[in-house]
């Protein structure tokens, strides 16, 4: 099993290259480069044409790209030309904010989605079957940034239940259990409107992988050395049906970010996604670089997590 | 001279390992066999899972690729041809084991008879489907069901319309892999009697693979027994069934089931002594590396694969 | 107490296709006495496993009408409660594909150690213990280290014996082998047999045996039922039906043997095919129409079984003027098309 773990983080070498290399290839590719949006009319072009020379914009692209990746290896993206800030203390607390809005969504969706699953592969053909199959059509139809409008608008100014921006009410002091409260209260609108939609491909991954498993040869054997239903179900096809669940949990990562980018947006909540948003309107392309580089660093080493929990849980890769 | 003659036949396959993936050792999926089919002979090709004979097969085919040795079809060395010299590949086709899975369920019968037609021969669409309704009616079926799918026929018939496929270019040989194991007896038998129909009626020669002795005795001529890529044993069928010589083929042989129930008790005391003679003697039969040794000839129908005497 | 361990009294399997239900197993009657084994012969589609599976409750969503009494007691209508206490007790089963039958997440002595966990009350290391016993009884060379392997880690072989000690565990009273051997190679398909001809000497237990291997019978059974069509259309002792069949379909059957004739010799070919469950024949002979050529008159309106010696029964008539015409030899060869 080291093996295969050592095997597959050696495989994410070249992916990580490729992937900073076309981050950056399409950074430069984008009209302009972090000054053009400073460029006061009044100032000298002399002056800018030296400052460019300072910041090494003038230098060949791969002599840009080793300096932009030595600094980004160890922690620095350079300057946001917005914020005048280091990128990296700009996108830390933004990211604290984004991994505990991902991981409420993520213990929610499997909340949600494991039971319902488990309920429709079950019991299919029923009707509570279908009603959690057309919750997932639905699911499947419904675009995330609407859905999340209308969860907004619901419970967030009609119900007045839930703040609707921001990520803690202000002026409470960190630490205190008041404001972890306000923290947990602020993300669970955003996380509970992205489980919502999330959810559906694992309740019908689950569901159509406990069918496949119920009709197994092994689960007839099973039956026929009187084991009773409840634990035909428990030790045998739930074992080998939450497995795909587990290897799916690297994709759900991925999706994950692609969820955060709208609903930060729409919920005004200070996190990597909202941060990516605006400093794509706002041209701040030492920020767009550096997030776009960690969603895809997230991608990759979800993909990696799937692999080694699979290869943890099931004996037949084990092995290899 | 032999019609197909495989000489010293190698295919290894790279077993990858290591953190880098690189190859650290080979399978020897088929080690050094030799054979020779005459014309219109039935070849056949025993062993059990894993001994090499389907891959023995689909090398003549070229649909594996040959490490070392050489297959020579009436007279040319066909073993690496390439391009527009693979005019050879008409005169040889397979017959495959699954009747259900080796037939494309969505496709017509006239589209799944007709693909060799197509990929060898310019007809017309008009053309081809008077061949296709030929070929049915050769292998016994309507030429009505041009029109049908797959599904719509029963296991023997859907057997036959992969020899209809197999025989569209008029080959020369044909490569039957179990072509009746997942079939039920009575049906095997309609296909079994098939083949051998077609065989005098187009002058086939066939390699017949089975790990079913009882249909290999029924249907060949020569018989060779492979056992972890390489023979054992080769010969006759008489020669192979009254008078087999390893120690692997008479435990094969043993292993027929008797359908005279009157024997179990005779057939029980057999299977035993065949068994104590594989224990006490099996250094005799196979090297260090429990693999069977070259070929020796003990008659002009017979050889078998010993120690050399010194 | 009688020597009957099972007793299948008017047994009707239907399945539902769309809105009707139709029987794959039509009216059947078998007795199993203690230590003996019954063979269940016939083509794919004939009902044999169906059988087997209604007798061991493994059905879903079949209706099964009749009687099934397994020592004295009808298991048709028990609840799953009492059946789970037989099942894997009293009654074990054999499967065909030793690959698909094991848990592939499951260590394999966890696997056979469920059998005995859910109907005995042993300790962690009695059970244990008794496992490895098991795996030494089935002949597993190095059963400690089998223990803790996987299925995908054993040979077809290795796979068929953990089967078989999954299904011996609790010494069962009745062991029903579908196609045990089907799916491995000829010698360990003897080395199999072999092993659980001796089992049953140990075990003292009934065994039924579906198989469509003629062969296979001729090695094991002492009774042989042949089916077709989801009706038992001959049954009797093994010696008779291989020396004196009487039924068109069992003879058909052996001569389709390629054992049975000379070499490179025509093999006897059934004409037309088996009919799917929805064609099946509900009325007059179900193989007549396999027969073309015996006349209507030949056949009885609603075959019975008919007792021609002690044990020996042949449904319909038919049986009584039978024989392979010459003149029907060359459309033989080929079957209908």
């Amino acid at each position: 099993m080291w093996k295969f773990t050592v095997r597959r983080m050696l495989i994410m070498i070249p992916q990580l290259i490729l992937l900073s290399l076309l981050i950056f290839i399409m950074a430069q590719m984008m009209p302009g480069d972090a000054l053009t949006g400073l460029i006061d009319p009044s100032v000298d072009p002399e002056t800018i044409e030296q400052q460019r020379e300072k910041l090494g914009l003038n230098e060949p692209w791969h002599v840009q790209y080793a300096d932009w990746v030595s600094g980004a290896v160890q922690g620095d993206f350079g300057q946001s030309f917005r914020f005048k800030m280091p990128v990296t203390d700009l996108m830390m607390e933004r990211m604290i904010n984004t991994f505990w809005l991902s991981l409420v969504t993520l213990i929610i969706t499997y909340i949600i989605s494991i039971p319902l699953g488990i309920t429709s592969g079950r019991y299919n053909d029923t009707w509570a079957d279908q009603a959690i199959t057309s919750y997932t059509y639905i699911g499947f139809a419904t675009p995330l940034f609407i859905f999340a409008l209308v969860m907004l608008w619901i419970f967030g100014f009609y119900f007045g239940w839930f703040p609707t921006g921001g990520s803690v009410k202000p002026g409470l002091e960190p630490g205190t259990f008041e404001y972890i409260l306000s923290r947990f209260n602020h993300l669970l609108l955003p996380a509970i409107s992205m489980s919502l939609i999330a959810t559906v491909s694992t309740v019908q991954y689950l569901r159509n992988d406990i069918i496949d498993t119920k009709q197994k040869d092994f689960i007839i054997t099973a039956r026929s050395k009187g084991a009773p239903e409840s634990r035909v179900y428990n030790r045998h096809i739930l074992r080998n049906s939450l497995l795909p669940i587990a290897a799916f949990f690297g994709y759900e990562l991925t999706g994950l970010i692609g969820g955060t980018v709208f609903v930060e947006t729409i919920f005004s909540y200070p996190g990597m996604g909202q941060l990516f948003i605006e400093s794509i309107t706002l041209r701040d392309y030492s920020v767009v670089t550096a997030t776009t580089l960690l969603f895809g660093v997230a991608a990759v080493l979800g993909t990696l997590i799937s692999d080694i929990i699979l290869s943890i849980v099931d004996p037949r890769i084990r092995i290899k | 001279m032999a019609f197909l003659e495989i000489k010293d036949l190698k295919v290894h396959f790279p077993i990858k390992g290591g953190i880098f993936g690189r190859t650290v050792d080979h399978i020897k999926a088929v080690d050094g066999v030799s054979l020779a089919v005459e014309k219109g002979m039935t070849y056949g090709l025993v062993g059990e899972s894993g001994s090499g004979k389907t891959t023995t097969g689909r090398a003549v085919l070229g649909l594996n690729k040959v490490t070392d040795g050489k297959i020579i079809y009436n007279g040319r060395d066909i073993t690496s041809l390439r391009g527009s010299k693979l005019d050879y590949r008409k005169d040889i086709q397979m017959i495959f084991q699954d009747p259900y899975s080796s037939l494309n369920p969505k496709k017509r019968v006239l589209d799944i008879v007709s693909e060799p037609l197509k990929n060898y021969e310019k007809l017309s669409r008009q053309e081809i489907k008077k061949r296709v309704q030929e070929l049915l009616e050769l292998v016994g079926l309507s030429p009505e069901s041009i029109v049908k799918y797959p599904h719509q026929f029963s296991g023997g018939q859907r057997q036959r319309i992969g020899v209809a496929r197999a025989i569209a270019l008029k080959p020369k040989i044909i490569i039957a892999d179990e072509p009746v194991s997942a079939l039920d007896v009575s049906v095997q038998a309609q296909v079994l009697n098939f083949m051998q129909d077609i065989q005098s009626e187009l002058d086939l020669t066939y390699i017949f693979i089975s790990h079913d002795l009882g249909v290999i005795k029924h249907m060949c001529d020569h018989i060779g027994i492979m056992y972890r890529g390489r023979y054992v044993e080769e010969g006759t069928t008489e020669a192979i069934f009254n008078d087999p010589q390893h120690i692997y083929t008479k435990r094969l042989v043993a292993a027929i089931p008797d359908i005279n129930p009157r024997n179990r008790e005779k057939q029980l005391h057999f299977r035993q002594e065949v068994e104590t003679e594989y224990e006490q003697s099996y250094n005799d039969y196979f090297d260090e590396d429990g693999l069977a040794f070259q070929l020796q000839t003990i008659s002009d129908k017979h050889s078998v694969a010993l120690p050399e005497r010194s | 107490m009688s020597n009957e361990l099972l007793q299948i009294k008017n047994l009707k399997t239907s399945f539902r296709i769309g809105d009707d239900y139709y029987a794959a197993v039509d009216d059947v009657h078998l007795t199993l006495n203690k230590n003996e084994t019954l063979a269940i012969v016939g083509e794919s589609g004939c009902g044999k496993s169906a059988l087997a599976f209604s007798v061991m409750g493994l059905h879903n969503r079949a209706k099964i009408e009749g009687n099934i009494l397994f020592k004295d007691q009808d298991i048709v209508n028990i609840s799953s409660n009492n059946l789970n206490k037989l099942r894997g007790k009293d009654m074990a089963m054999i499967f065909q594909d030793p690959l698909t039958a094991l848990n592939p997440l499951m260590m394999i002595g966890d696997q056979i150690g469920e059998t005995i966990f859910l109907h005995d009350n042993l300790t962690k290391d009695q059970r244990k213990a008794k496992v490895i016993d098991l795996l030494n009884k089935v002949g597993i060379p190095r059963a400690e280290h089998t223990y803790t392997q996987y299925p995908h880690e054993l040979s077809g072989g290795m796979r068929q014996r953990v089967i078989i000690a999954m299904a011996i565990a609790n010494d069962p009273e009745l062991l029903i082998a579908d196609e045990p051997t089907t799916a491995l190679d000829a010698t360990i398909q003897s080395q199999i047999l072999g092993l659980i001809n001796e089992l049953k000497q140990d075990m003292h237990a009934g065994i039924i045996l579906i198989t469509h291997d003629l062969g296979v019978v001729a090695e094991m059974a002492d009774r042989v039922a042949v089916m077709y069509a989801g009706e038992i259309v001959e049954i009797t002792d093994v010696l008779t039906l291989f020396e004196d069949p009487l039924h068109p379909y069992t003879k058909s059957l052996l001569n389709s043997m390629p054992t049975s004739v000379q070499a490179k010799e025509k093999l006897h070919v059934i004409q037309g095919i088996v009919p799917s469950l929805q064609h099946l024949p509900r009325t007059g002979c179900r193989f007549s129409a396999r027969i073309p050529w015996v006349p209507e008159s030949e056949h009885e309106e609603h075959p019975q079984l008919h007792e021609v010696r002690p044990g020996h029964f042949v449904r319909c008539t038919c049986y009584k003027s039978f024989e392979f015409p010459e003149a029907h030899k060359e459309e033989q060869r080929h079957g209908i098309s």
